[in-house]
């Protein structure tokens, strides 16, 4: 693949070319080989699992021909290679096959499940940006919350989401009656409603650890020689803060906001269980409890592709913002 | 050999009696060695076996027969949340272990051989770095079913990147100085210079990173269980007993929440103000 790269990546007379050829595979050589990677070892995986999808489906009293022709609509006798082969190929072309438990095509078990997962993540991901960046940065700021910050996100960060999806349900949706209990809701606001607690909840130890690299990030800025000078030379506060300070900063409050939010990806696996939202992360794990091996598959998929998709755009974002990183100071 | 590493030697024991001085790694490493006595002792301590059941006796508050009060079962929390200290401590000193060796050896090979090795073994630690460790664990659990061990295994691999990469920055700056090309000239053999030499001036960069990873292990483990994908029922571990607890909760019994929800945070918290410290302290150390 990377040696028939386009002609424009290639051609010497573009000067950048060589330096394009090699953007190229971080953002698009790179995901997509540890996509295929991951992959593999997601098929080879759910190959592995104990027990047989044709006596799953036949039970254990079905005639050797009866086997035969099950295994050989499954496609299980075929060569491992190939059923990879099969498999992939289907997937790229957004046909996962049928759900061994549930018996209708995993596709169709998928897309409404996923609008609840990502409207979970994307919400989280706003009170992330917000409380955790805004503690953060006013820990770094103003010199009087800093240990105040410092003591609550450093408690925060200890707080599994699993714990706080149970305290929330107790205290605000049972004993308060703020919040709905259970489900996901139908219509953007009822749905903004339920997916509130659970978004907390997943967000809490996020929230907690970015505050904690915000406010070092910028406290350690404010304390850099250039902005010494900018205040030595008379420089409003505000406006070094401003310019000198909370710029420097951002590049790593954006990249841990970034990973974090990604990583919201695996935490809603266990909050969607813990609030009994049909999402994305609690099909996997009733799917892998069912040995339901086309949907443990296709969500393993879906998760990690997402979760790749998420971590490259952080990166170009990243680069986007950075100058530095343009010039080559990395890698 | 003794004149050239004792330099290396000396900062990390003038690191270790700064940090013993250090009231907030006393009050760390206090906690977490009690918790530890507490698991260890938990059969001597523990005034109940952590699977009796009485039914007569089920969510009651905590009382003088029962310290934390009982579960929905009527079991003891106090009895169960000392057992359970056994499998959440264990678990995550198993992954962070394993993750450290299999990371920490990986990081010297690159550092020490570099070129296309290092390179390629690098580019894999990224790969494996692309996904977060809860799934990696729940694979493992669809491959070899659930339990403490094929999860722990996952997670060890899982987190080997970590310590990798830490290690491997520290380790590719120390091969360039002196004293390791002092000892390859004086004829010795690259294990011994790795195992005894480097590996010493490393220490420090190790154990905060290990550290660090406990409490992420520990984290993830017990979501793991909460979801009903780790340990399994009836066995005593913090967060299947977070998760047991969910319906006395909403009936108004808090005790095993707060029991074991209290003993897994308690526990991260010390973890990481140790890991934070121990961090710090292994920063300034190799930059000086």
């Amino acid at each position: 693949m990377v040696a028939t790269a386009p002609h424009f990546l290639t051609a010497p007379r573009f000067r950048g070319g060589r330096k394009a050829a090699q953007l190229a595979g971080r953002w698009v050589g790179f995901p997509l080989l540890t996509l295929f990677i991951a992959s593999v070892v997601l098929f080879v995986a759910v190959a592995m699992q104990p027990g047989d999808p044709v006596t799953q489906i036949l039970g254990s009293r079905a005639t050797k021909a009866a086997y035969r022709v099950e295994q050989h609509k499954l496609g299980l006798d075929r060569p491992l290679i190939v059923q990879y082969w099969h498999w992939i190929h289907g997937a790229v072309h957004g046909s996962f096959g049928d759900s061994l438990v549930y018996k209708q095509s995993v596709s169709s078990l998928i897309w409404p499940r996923l609008t609840v997962t990502l409207g979970l993540v994307a919400y989280a991901g706003v009170l992330i940006v917000l409380f955790g960046v805004g503690l953060g940065v006013a820990g770094g700021v103003r010199r009087r919350f800093g240990p105040v910050v410092a003591v609550l996100s450093g408690i925060g960060v200890a707080v599994p989401g699993f714990l706080a999806a149970q305290v929330l349900i107790a205290v605000f949706a049972v004993r308060l009656g703020w919040f709905p209990v259970l489900g996901s809701g139908s219509g953007i606001a009822d749905r903004i409603n339920h997916l509130t607690l659970p978004s907390v909840a997943l967000a809490i130890a996020s929230v907690a650890y970015v505050a904690q690299i915000s406010r070092t990030a910028v406290a350690d800025a404010a304390g850099r020689p250039h902005a010494e000078t900018a205040r030595g030379r008379g420089l409003p506060g505000h406006l070094v803060t401003r310019r000198h300070v909370l710029r420097n900063a951002s590049i790593p409050i954006a990249t841990v906001s970034g990973l974090a939010v990604a990583s919201l990806f695996a935490g809603a696996v266990v909050v969607e269980q813990a609030f009994g939202l049909g999402g994305v992360g609690s099909l996997l794990v009733q799917s892998v409890a069912d040995k339901d091996s086309n949907t443990v598959l296709a969500v393993g998929l879906i998760l990690v592709a997402v979760f790749i998709v998420t971590t490259t755009l952080l990166d170009l974002l990243r680069y986007l913002l950075d100058p530095r990183m343009r010039k080559g100071a990395r890698r | 050999m003794s004149l050239i590493s004792v330099t290396g030697v000396r900062h990390v024991r003038g690191a270790a009696s700064s940090l013993r001085r250090d009231p907030v790694v006393a009050a760390a490493s206090g906690v977490l060695a009690v918790l530890v006595l507490l698991a260890l002792l938990a059969p001597v301590i523990a005034p109940y076996p952590p699977g009796r059941i009485d039914l007569y006796a089920i969510d009651q508050l905590p009382s003088s027969a029962h310290l934390f009060g009982t579960d929905s079962l009527g079991r003891d929390i106090f009895s169960r949340t000392l057992y359970g200290a056994r499998l959440s401590l264990l678990g995550p000193a198993l992954v962070t272990l394993a993750a450290s060796a299999l990371g920490g050896a990986t990081a010297l090979v690159a550092a020490w051989y570099g070129g296309r090795l290092e390179q390629a073994l690098l580019r894999a630690l990224d790969i494996l770095m692309a996904f977060p460790g809860l799934l990696y664990a729940v694979l493992a659990v669809v491959a070899f079913g659930t339990g403490l061990l094929a999860p722990a295994i996952a997670l060890s691999i899982a987190y080997a990147p970590y310590i990798a990469r830490v290690v491997h920055a520290v380790a590719a700056s120390e091969r360039r100085l002196p004293y390791i090309e002092s000892l390859q000239l004086l004829g010795f053999p690259p294990s011994r210079t790795i195992g005894v030499h480097l590996l010493r001036n490393l220490r420090t960069t190790i154990v905060a990173q290990t550290t660090i990873n406990f409490g992420y292990a520990l984290l993830d483990l017990a979501a793991l269980s909460f979801i009903g994908l780790g340990v399994q029922p009836p066995t005593a571990e913090w967060g299947l007993m977070v998760g047991d607890s969910s319906s006395a909760l909403l009936n108004g019994s808090p005790q095993e929440s707060i029991a074991a929800g209290g003993a897994i945070v308690l526990t991260v918290v010390a973890v990481n103000l140790l890991g934070e410290r121990l961090a710090a302290r292994a920063g300034r150390s190799s930059r000086s």
